[in-house]
C-alpha cells in the first residue's frame, strides 16, 4: 500500500515536467499604407489617408518606370 | 488591390549597383547586410546576363512556412513582411528561401546571428507607418509616402520595376513585343508561381521571333 501510494506520488512529481503552458504569439497588426505617414518625405501632390487616392498615386507612380509612356517606340 | 510584385530585366540590367546603393543608403543597411545584390549568371561568357535580387514577396512565401516563431506576415498589397521583435534570429528562413533574401547582422566575436533583415518593398515594418521606431527598425516607408521602392524608382536603365504586378508585367511585356528577344524573368515563375500553377505569365505575349 505504502509501495503504490510512493509509486504514485513519484509518478505524479516526474509527469509534471511533461506538462507545457500554452504559449501564444501576439502578432502586431500593420497599418494600411494609406493610413499615412505624415512625414516631410510624403510624395509631390499625394496626400494619405485615402485608399482610392494611395492606389491611384501608386498606379502613376508605377507607369513612371515605362519609359514608353513618354517616348513612344520606334 | 494592387498586388505588390518585382521584375528584373536581364536584358538592360549593367551591373551598376544602383538599386543596392539606394537600398542600402535608403535603409541606413548596416556593414554585412545586403538587402538586395547583383548576380551575373555567366560571367565573362558571351550572353553574361545580370540580375538584381531581393525579396521577391513570394505569394507563397517558403520562408512564412518555416518560420518557427511565425513572425511573417503578408499585407493585402501582397508584400512578405516580419516582426523583428518575434524574429529569434535561428536561420530557418534563410534556408527556405530561393532567393537568399532573409539576411542576418553578424555582431559580436562569436558570430551570434542577430535578428533577420530583408527586403520590406520599402513598406517598413509593422510599427506605426513613418515612425522613428519603424525606421531604426526596417528603413523608410516608402509606400506610405506614396512612393514605390527606392531600388526600382533609381534604376537607372529601368531594368528592375517594382510596383502593381499587372502594371508592371504590362511594362516588360510591351518591351518584350518592342525589342523582340529577352522574354524570360528570372525568378519570377518561383516567387509567383507559373501559369499552369495558377500564376501569371509577364512573358505571354512572345515576339514574332520566339514564336518560330
Amino acid at each position: 500500500m505504502r509501495r503504490s501510494t510512493l509509486c504514485l506520488f513519484a509518478a505524479a512529481v516526474l509527469l509534471a515536467a511533461c506538462t507545457e503552458k500554452p504559449q501564444t504569439t501576439t502578432r502586431k497588426v500593420d497599418d494600411k499604407p494609406w493610413a499615412g505617414a505624415r512625414t516631410d518625405y510624403t510624395a509631390a501632390g499625394y496626400k494619405g489617408g485615402d485608399q482610392a487616392a494611395w492606389e491611384q498615386q501608386i498606379k502613376a507612380r508605377a507607369q513612371g518606370q515605362n519609359e514608353y509612356s513618354r517616348t513612344p517606340s520606334r | 488591390m494592387a498586388r505588390m510584385k518585382f521584375i528584373c530585366d536581364a536584358e538592360r540590367c549593367i551591373e551598376c549597383n544602383g538599386c543596392v546603393t539606394a537600398c542600402k543608403a535608403e535603409h541606413d543597411v548596416p556593414w554585412g547586410v545586403n538587402r538586395r545584390r547583383v548576380v551575373t549568371l555567366n560571367d565573362g561568357l558571351p550572353g553574361e546576363r545580370s540580375i538584381s535580387v531581393a525579396c521577391m514577396h513570394c505569394s507563397d512565401a517558403p520562408c512564412m512556412a518555416v518560420c518557427p516563431v511565425d513572425c511573417f506576415y503578408r499585407t493585402d498589397e501582397g508584400v512578405v513582411l516580419h516582426d523583428k521583435d518575434t524574429c529569434i534570429g535561428c536561420g530557418y528562413c534563410s534556408y527556405a528561401c530561393p532567393f537568399g533574401a532573409p539576411q542576418f547582422p553578424s555582431n559580436g566575436t562569436f558570430g551570434l546571428r542577430g535578428k533577420m533583415d530583408k527586403c520590406t518593398f520599402c513598406a517598413g515594418g509593422p510599427e506605426a507607418n513613418g515612425s522613428s521606431a519603424e525606421n531604426e527598425k526596417y528603413g523608410r516607408n516608402r509606400l506610405s509616402e506614396g512612393k514605390l521602392p527606392a531600388c526600382a524608382e533609381m534604376c537607372s536603365t529601368k531594368a528592375l520595376l517594382g510596383g502593381d504586378g499587372d502594371i508592371v508585367a504590362d511594362i516588360f511585356r510591351t518591351r518584350v513585343m518592342t525589342r523582340g528577344k529577352g522574354s524570360e524573368v528570372w525568378g519570377w515563375g518561383t516567387a509567383y508561381g507559373k501559369p499552369s500553377q495558377g500564376g501569371t505569365a509577364p512573358q505571354q505575349a512572345k515576339p514574332e521571333a520566339q514564336k518560330s
